[in-house]
C-alpha cells in the first residue's frame, strides 16, 4: 500500500483536465477545471490552466505540466518578438502555427494536448485545437483533456452557431463542471477567459457555487462549518 | 553630384573625409545606367512596369524577365546589374517561403521589404563583399492593403505611391507626380505606365525597347502576375498614340 502511494507521489505532475474553447458571435471563450494530479493525490487543486500568450491570445493546458508549461513559455518568446518586428499584434493563427511546430517537431518527448484562443482584428475570434502529436485544426469550438471524453455528445447538441457572450459562457461553465462531476482527474474551480475586441476578461467559479448533477449529493454538515461558525469551538467531542 | 573620391573610394569599408562611402555611391551609377523600371500605388492594387533595353536583334521576345514573382501576393522589378537582380530575387522568395512555414501566413509586405533591404545592406558592411548594383521595386498586396517599396543599393527603403529607377528616372518621376493614383483604378494605371515609359525612351540614344508588365490588385484576386496580354496590347496601342499626338504638336 506504501509502494504504491510512494511511485504515485513521485509520479510527474499530470493535468487530468478538462479544457474548453468556444466562439462566440464576437470573440471567444475558454474554460478549464483546476485540478492538478500526481498520480491519484491532487498536487494544485486551485490551478490555473489558461495560460496567457499576448495581449490578445490565450491558450488551454491540458497533459504534463511541465511540457505544456515550457511549450507555452517558448511560444510566448517568440510571439512576443514577433509583436515587435511586425510592428502589431500578433495574429491567433501565427501563435496556433507556432505551438504545433514545437508539438510536432518535438512530439516524441512532449506529452501534452493545446487549446488557443484569440482575438484578432483581421479574423476575429478564432479557436485552435492542437492535440498530442501536432495537428492543427482550427475549429468553432474545441474540447481537450481527460474529461472531454464526457463532452463529446453534450457539445453535438448543445453548440449552436451565433451565441451570445453569455451564452458561451453559461455553456462552457455547464460542460466543465459536467465534466467534473464524471471525471476524477478533473475538479476544483472552473475558470474562464473571455477575449473580444474590448479586450479580456477573467472569470472564477467556486467549485461550491457549480451546479450539482444528478444523483450529486449536497454538502452535508461538515465539522469545517461547525468549527469556522461558532467562536468558542465545538460543542461536542466526539471519543 | 558626381564627383571622384581619390584614395577613399577603393572598398566599401572606408569612408571619405566628408562622410560618404563612394563605392555604394558608384553602385548607384550602375542602377542609373539601366532601362527604367517605374511601380505605382493605385486604389486598388500595384502596377510595375520595365523598360527592357534590348541588346541584340536576335534576343527572343519575353526573355530576360524583369519583373519577378517572389510570393503569391507580391513581386519585384529590377533595374541594374542582371545577375545580382537574380540574387536578390532567390533570396527574397526564400524569405517569403520560410516565414510562411514558421508563421503560417503569407509574409507582410512591409516585413518582406524589410528582409530585402537588410540584405542589400549586408553587402554594404564587408570588404570582402562588394554592393549590389541593383534597384529595386517591390510591390505587394496583403492584408494591410496593396503597397510598393523601393529598395536602394546602399540596403534603404522606403514605401512610396509611385516610384521610378534607372536611366529616365526624373522624366518618369515627373509624370507620375501629374497622376490622381487615389483614383486610378489598376487597369487604368496600366495604360498610364505604358505611356510614360513610351514617353520617356530616348529613341535617338537607346536601341529598341521591349515593355515588360506586371500587376497585383483585386482584379487578379490579389496574386503577383503578368498584365494580362490584351490589356497589354491596349496599352501599348494607347502608348503609341499618345506620342504621336505629342509628335504631331
Amino acid at each position: 500500500m506504501d509502494q504504491s502511494i510512494q511511485n504515485d507521489l513521485n509520479a510527474p505532475h499530470s493535468m487530468g483536465t478538462t479544457i474548453i474553447g468556444v466562439t462566440y458571435n464576437g470573440g471567444v471563450v475558454l474554460g478549464a477545471d483546476s485540478r492538478t494530479s500526481t498520480g491519484v493525490y491532487v498536487a494544485n487543486r486551485a490551478s490555473d490552466k489558461i495560460t496567457q500568450l499576448t495581449d490578445n491570445v490565450y491558450l488551454c493546458r491540458s497533459g504534463s505540466a511541465a511540457d505544456s508549461q515550457i511549450v507555452s513559455d517558448y511560444v510566448r518568446h517568440f510571439l512576443h518578438q514577433h509583436t515587435i518586428q511586425l510592428g502589431h499584434p500578433a495574429t491567433v493563427k501565427v501563435a496556433a502555427n507556432l505551438i504545433r511546430l514545437f508539438s510536432y517537431n518535438n512530439k516524441n518527448m512532449l506529452q501534452t494536448g493545446l487549446i488557443i484562443g484569440g482575438w484578432d482584428k483581421y479574423e476575429g475570434g478564432k479557436i485552435y485545437g492542437v492535440p498530442l502529436g501536432g495537428t492543427i485544426l482550427e475549429q468553432p469550438f474545441a474540447i481537450g483533456g481527460s474529461g472531454s471524453t464526457y463532452l463529446y455528445g453534450f457539445f453535438d447538441q448543445e453548440w449552436k452557431e451565433g451565441m451570445t457572450k453569455e451564452e458561451a459562457e453559461q455553456l462552457v461553465v455547464k460542460a466543465v463542471s459536467l465534466a467534473i462531476a464524471r471525471d476524477g482527474a478533473s475538479g476544483g474551480v472552473v475558470r474562464t477567459v473571455i477575449i473580444n475586441s474590448e479586450g479580456v476578461t477573467r472569470n472564477y467559479y467556486p467549485g461550491d457555487a457549480l451546479p450539482l448533477w444528478h444523483e450529486e449529493l449536497e454538502p452535508q454538515n461538515s465539522l469545517l462549518d461547525i468549527l469556522s461558525s461558532s467562536s468558542s469551538g465545538p460543542d461536542m467531542m466526539i471519543s | 553630384m558626381s564627383s571622384i573620391g581619390t584614395g577613399y573610394d577603393l572598398s566599401v569599408t572606408t569612408f571619405s573625409p566628408d562622410g560618404r562611402v563612394f563605392q555604394i555611391e558608384y553602385a548607384a551609377k550602375a542602377v542609373d545606367n539601366s532601362g527604367t523600371v517605374i511601380g505605382i500605388k493605385c486604389k486598388d492594387g500595384v502596377v510595375m512596369g520595365v523598360e527592357k533595353l534590348i541588346a541584340s536583334k536576335m534576343m527572343l521576345p519575353g526573355s530576360n524577365r524583369r519583373i519577378h514573382s517572389v510570393h503569391r501576393h507580391s513581386g519585384m522589378a529590377v533595374a541594374g546589374l542582371a545577375a545580382d537582380g537574380r540574387q536578390i530575387v532567390a533570396r527574397t522568395k526564400s524569405e517569403a517561403t520560410n516565414y510562411e512555414s514558421v508563421y503560417g501566413e503569407q509574409i507582410p509586405v512591409k516585413e518582406l521589404a524589410e528582409r530585402v533591404a537588410s540584405y542589400v545592406h549586408l553587402c554594404t558592411l564587408y570588404w570582402w563583399l562588394r554592393p549590389f548594383g541593383c534597384g529595386i521595386i517591390l510591390g505587394g498586396y496583403d492584408r494591410d492593403g496593396p503597397q510598393l517599396y523601393m529598395v536602394e543599393p546602399s540596403g534603404v527603403s522606403y514605401r512610396y505611391f509611385g516610384a521610378a529607377i534607372g536611366k529616365g528616372r526624373q522624366a518618369a518621376k515627373t509624370e507620375i507626380e501629374k497622376l490622381k493614383l487615389s483614383e486610378l483604378t489598376c487597369r487604368q494605371g496600366v495604360i498610364e505606365v505604358a505611356k510614360i515609359i513610351y514617353g520617356i525612351h530616348d529613341e535617338a540614344k537607346d536601341k529598341e525597347f521591349e515593355l515588360e508588365m506586371s500587376w497585383v490588385c483585386d482584379e487578379s484576386n490579389r496574386l503577383h502576375q503578368k498584365v494580362p496580354d490584351e490589356l497589354l496590347e491596349e496599352a501599348k496601342a494607347a502608348a503609341k498614340a499618345a506620342l504621336e499626338e505629342m509628335d504631331a504638336d
